[in-house]
């Protein structure tokens, strides 16, 4: 599971007010190279949480990224260097093994081979 | 295999691991998958911008719908229930993220984020109540009512999805459009037995084109010719009925007003502002 699907799956047992960011828990991260696409970033920027992005990125120990999120202006900037590092977090780097934890439960969703485990149990739904 | 595999047993025990083989292995499944992705992702109708868009595949499996969306350059985030089929997606490499999980348990993604959603020969699955705990119509409703909620103003879903009968037909649509959504079904080759093919398009907020037709022509041989003769499509594209109205007599009053208009505005809609006049009865002489 790579940063942008982190930054925009929640926890959805019932009840939960507040399931996002999942906490990241890195138990091995790999990193597959994915081609460039400055205009897919620009799409995505808008819908991006800045802070759960850096923070995730941080957990998988990638930590270019600016704290702050940046002006919309330097993505049309002619210096491609910040969307290079977005892309890089964004679509490059897997929680290979690991788990996703309920901010608010601490209930934990663990992730292998890739995949995070959604299900709920059915006192969860 | 019977020819409604949902009535032998729940997908996460019938698409065990020789199952999941057994779907990829097969040409003519790969072709078939990859030929309903495309139709799917047709009716989709993304912005000709070139941009690749963020999608969700509902109902994923080992992937074969999911490549249909990496090939023409998109992202994608798959979610399925289970296991075995999602393992076959890892070792053919899918670009994809991939989720598992049960629709049925609504989705857990943030509000207004995904650029669109398909799902292939998937959602019929719902209709079926495989544990005791199961009720299809509120595990509809919690698949649907998520849906709406994360895709963006303006996104499609699109459903192939083959029901058994028309009462689930029925119940599926009815869910999808107490959920939000607009739109209606799509029949691809109505009157022939074996291309026959159905979508569900379903449109979250504004529609900016409208929904295109089904198939009429027949494009291949494999086809018993007579069921084609007259190629009438069958098109229903309805609107959303309005909501059953649960109102007491006072009316549902001022403060659910704002408040459904604020939630309509967190959508991204356009809303016309609050005033003294808001949620004000009308005069009947109106
Ligand atoms: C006929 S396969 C299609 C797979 C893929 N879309 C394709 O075109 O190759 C149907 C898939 O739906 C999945 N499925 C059934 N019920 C589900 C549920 N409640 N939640 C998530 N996936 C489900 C099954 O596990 C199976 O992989």
């Amino acid at each position: 599971m790579r940063l942008i699907s982190h930054n925009l799956l929640s926890c959805n047992i019932k009840g939960v007010k507040n399931g996002f960011p999942l906490k990241i828990e890195v138990g091995e991260v790999i990193q597959k190279e994915v081609d460039f696409n400055a205009d897919f970033l620009r799409h995505m920027f808008a819908k991006i949480e800045w802070k759960a992005l850096v923070e995730g990125a941080r957990s998988m120990g990638y930590t270019e990224l600016p704290e702050d999120s940046p002006d919309a202006t330097v993505l049309d900037s002619a210096d491609d260097s910040f969307l290079r590092k977005l892309h890089h977090a964004l679509l490059e780097l897997h929680l290979e093994e690991g788990a996703l934890v309920c901010p608010e439960t601490g209930r934990k969703f663990p992730v292998s081979k890739g995949i995070p485990n959604m299900l709920l149990h059915e006192d969860e739904v | 295999m019977s020819s409604r595999p949902e009535l032998l047993a729940p997908p996460e025990i019938f698409y065990d691991e020789s199952e999941a083989r057994k779907y990829t292995s097969s040409s003519r499944i790969v072709e078939i998958q990859a030929r309903l992705s495309e139709r799917a992702l047709e009716l989709l109708a993304l912005p000709d911008d070139g941009v690749p868009r963020f999608l969700l595949d509902i109902g994923c499996g080992s992937g074969l719908s999911g490549e249909t969306l990496s090939e023409n350059g998109h992202q994608w985030i798959g979610l399925d229930i289970s296991a075995s089929m999602l393992n076959v997606a890892v070792e053919r490499e899918v670009e994809g993220d991939l989720l598992l999980g049960d629709m049925g348990q609504g989705l857990g993604l943030r509000a207004g984020v995904i650029d669109g959603a398909i799902s292939i020969s998937a959602v019929q699955w719902l209709c079926n109540a495989d544990k005791s705990s199961h009720e299809p119509r509120l595990r509809l409703k919690a698949f649907f009512g998520s849906l709406y909620r994360c895709l963006s103003r303006g996104a499609r879903a699109v459903f192939q999805v083959y029901p058994e009968n028309i009462a689930q037909r029925e119940l599926i649509l009815r869910q999808a459009l107490q959920a939000g959504f607009g739109g209606g079904l799509v029949v691809d080759y109505p009157h022939s037995t074996k291309k026959r093919k159905e979508f569900l398009v379903l449109t979250c907020g504004s529609v900016p084109t409208s929904i295109n037709e089904g198939y009429k022509e027949s494009c291949s041989e494999d086809d018993d010719s007579e069921d084609e003769e007259n190629g009438m499509v069958g098109v229903s594209d309805r609107n959303r009925p309005r909501k059953k109205q649960r109102t007491n007599k006072k009316g549902k009053g001022r403060e659910w007003v704002l408040r459904k208009k604020e939630q309509s505005r967190r959508k991204g809609n356009d809303v016309p502002h609050d005033s003294k006049y808001t949620a004000r009865k009308r005069k009947s002489r109106f």
